[in-house]
């Protein structure tokens, strides 16, 4: 067990650091510097030799290697550059961006979460053959949904035809309804696919059929038998479902104009803005590889199946 | 008469294709017959509309759907069904890009790393992972950031990113190939590796490869719509389809019609590349 850890948390370190390199790479030696675009620009009206200093006050002079290892050592403790654009440092635009993303994100997690057990359970309950097939297509279509479009097409519906939600002044709660909804309806999509196959596949085992057997009723056996064991596989996509919220999060913010995250990648590429791309990119990549560490590490912990098979105790 | 008799031959023989035409899904049929109608508009979009895609009839601005202008026109007085029939091409051809992109560097690295083994072979792989690691839409951004915009630059970035994901099919058909038993019997009788690998591990994970890349195609086409709509591909005129749902949305209270076409053209297209790679996974050996 020990040996499984040290070699998984390994592995993730390593993809770590293949993702900071990569990053730094392909946004440190791209065609366009951000301080270029800054300051080269006529209206400013430096000199050359000016441009030189302040290309040497933000370390761009240096050669690549030693670049390198400063970034890795300022990651390291936290410090993610400057952003070359807004002047501040990337961890103080961060810190103001993180939290209406993080909320925005959970909120709509849980909606996701809320609409794919509906969806699941609906699927099972309802008797009717054509209306079951419909709702275990509906997966599908949320996938090939773009989500900037399905943002517009909420506030073209709610907003402008129904006039339920206002677009002028929103209250807080207002405002935050069709970005959740946007973000929740393609991020359950994967979720129900994955838990609709695995309780068809729970529903086939024989004890299923045994429970059945002894009187209970289909609910029943949904509820105490199935969900458990289909829920679990589900865990597996944790982190793309992250990935997933965090990119759906960007175009949310763009659709409906809220500042946080997405907004702040989206002005970095605008700009060229490299400092704040790649604390992002990293920052993102370590978040999925935590999340994937942990699935795997508490996975053999909750299905006492996987922990009995290799012989160690969880 | 005649028409018994014909019968009768037909039944000996095997089922014609009428008959296996009828075998295949409904939904199949109009996925396929969907994926050639947007076909055709990308190879002959002249044929389809009158109108020009690019160039507006003055007067003619905002018009709702009517019969003269299927979908109505958009603020310039664009016809919006033309817009879409010419944008065909380029968000047609930007996904083939992109699966290209993907499915020959992927399989390619996919390849590589399921034959030699050892270190190259974990070496490629945590490349993969660490592509997998960063959500598909950042690693696309930054891979705008180091190209500048524009229409084969968004298609490039889409690409890189389907790149780890035939990366890890090729490898995997390619562990699973190499331990079956003919292939040892192949080695053992004097095939070079790659002499076996073209002639028993291509075909034999070909079907698998074309699912991948046709569910690739549908998500190609939304991701350059996503990076267009946010003003990273094609500039303007070009009558791109993320790029006509962000123009429309400056109408959103007067013109539905500017948003929900193109939207919905995008959504059965990449419905239809899903439905169509499940089927091709189901035949897969």
């Amino acid at each position: 067990m020990a040996s499984y850890l040290l070699g998984r948390v390994g592995q993730a370190l390593v993809v770590l650091a293949l993702t900071f390199t990569a990053a730094f790479l392909l946004l440190q030696v791209l065609p366009g510097d951000a301080i270029m675009i800054k300051f080269m620009s006529p209206d400013m009206g430096l000199t050359a030799d000016q441009i030189a200093e302040i290309r040497a006050s933000y370390g761009a002079d240096r050669p690549l290697w030693e670049r390198y290892f400063t970034t890795v050592g300022n990651f390291l403790t936290g410090n993610f550059g400057i952003s070359i654009q807004a002047g501040v440092p990337v961890s103080q635009q961060l810190a103001t961006n993180l939290p209406p993303t993080l909320l925005l994100a959970s909120l709509a997690f849980v909606a996701a979460l809320i609409l794919t057990i509906i969806l699941a359970t609906a699927s099972n309950m309802v008797g009717m053959e054509w209306l079951r097939a419909g709702l275990q297509s509906l997966p599908s279509l949320f996938i090939s949904v773009p989500v900037f479009w399905l943002g517009i097409m909420l506030i073209q519906i709610f907003s402008f035809q129904l006039g339920l939600v206002s677009v002028i002044s929103p209250g807080p709660v207002e405002r935050l309804v069709l970005p959740v909804l946007t973000l929740a309806i393609p991020i359950s999509a994967p979720l129900a696919q994955i838990l609709m196959r695995n309780i068809d596949q729970v529903l086939a085992q024989p004890f299923v059929a045994v429970a059945r057997a002894k009187g209970a009723s289909r609910s029943w056996v949904l509820w105490r038998h199935v969900a458990r064991n289909a829920i679990m596989p589900t865990l597996t996509i944790a982190g793309v479902l992250f990935g997933e919220l965090l990119a759906g999060a960007v175009v949310t913010e763009a659709v409906f104009g809220l500042s946080g995250l997405g907004g702040l990648t989206y002005q970095a590429v605008g700009n060229h803005d490299t400092a704040v791309l790649q604390a992002i990119v990293v920052i993102s990549a370590l978040a999925f590889v935590t999340i994937n560490l942990i699935v795997d590490l508490l996975y053999p912990v909750l299905d006492p199946r996987l922990g009995s098979r290799s012989g160690a105790p969880a | 008469m005649s028409a018994e008799t014909a019968s009768g031959t037909s039944a000996d023989l095997r089922p014609g294709w009428v008959t296996r035409l009828k075998r295949v899904p409904v939904t199949l049929l109009l996925a396929w017959t969907i994926v050639f109608i947007v076909l055709a508009w990308a190879a002959l979009p002249s044929l389809f509309t009158g109108y020009s895609g690019t160039e507006g009839v003055p007067g003619e601005q905002l018009r709702p759907p009517s019969a003269e202008h299927v979908l109505g026109t958009d603020g310039l007085g664009r016809d919006v069904y033309a817009r879409i029939v010419y944008g065909a091409r380029h968000s047609l051809s930007g996904a083939f890009v992109a699966v290209t992109v993907g499915l020959i560097l992927g399989t390619l690295l996919g390849l590589i790393a399921g034959a030699r083994g050892g270190w190259t072979d974990v070496v490629i792989m945590r490349v993969v992972d660490s592509m997998l690691a960063v959500p598909s839409l950042l690693l696309s951004l930054s891979i705008i950031v180091l190209l500048g915009f524009g229409t084969i630059n968004v298609a490039i970035a889409v690409g890189a990113v389907a790149i780890a994901r035939f990366a890890r099919l090729a490898r995997s058909e390619v562990m699973r190939v190499r331990r079956s038993e003919y292939v040892e019997a192949a080695f053992g009788s004097g095939g070079t590796f790659w002499a076996v690998l073209y002639r028993h591990v291509l075909p034999n994970s070909l079907t698998s490869v074309i699912a991948l890349a046709a569910l690739q195609f549908g998500s190609a086409i939304l991701a350059i719509s996503t990076l267009g709509f946010l003003g990273y591909g094609a500039p303007p005129p070009t009558p791109e389809w993320g790029l006509l749902i962000a123009e429309g949305r400056n109408y959103l209270s007067r013109a539905w019609w500017l948003t929900a076409a193109p939207g919905l053209v995008v959504v059965l297209v990449v419905l239809s590349a899903d439905r169509i790679s499940k089927a091709l996974g189901r035949t897969a050996p």
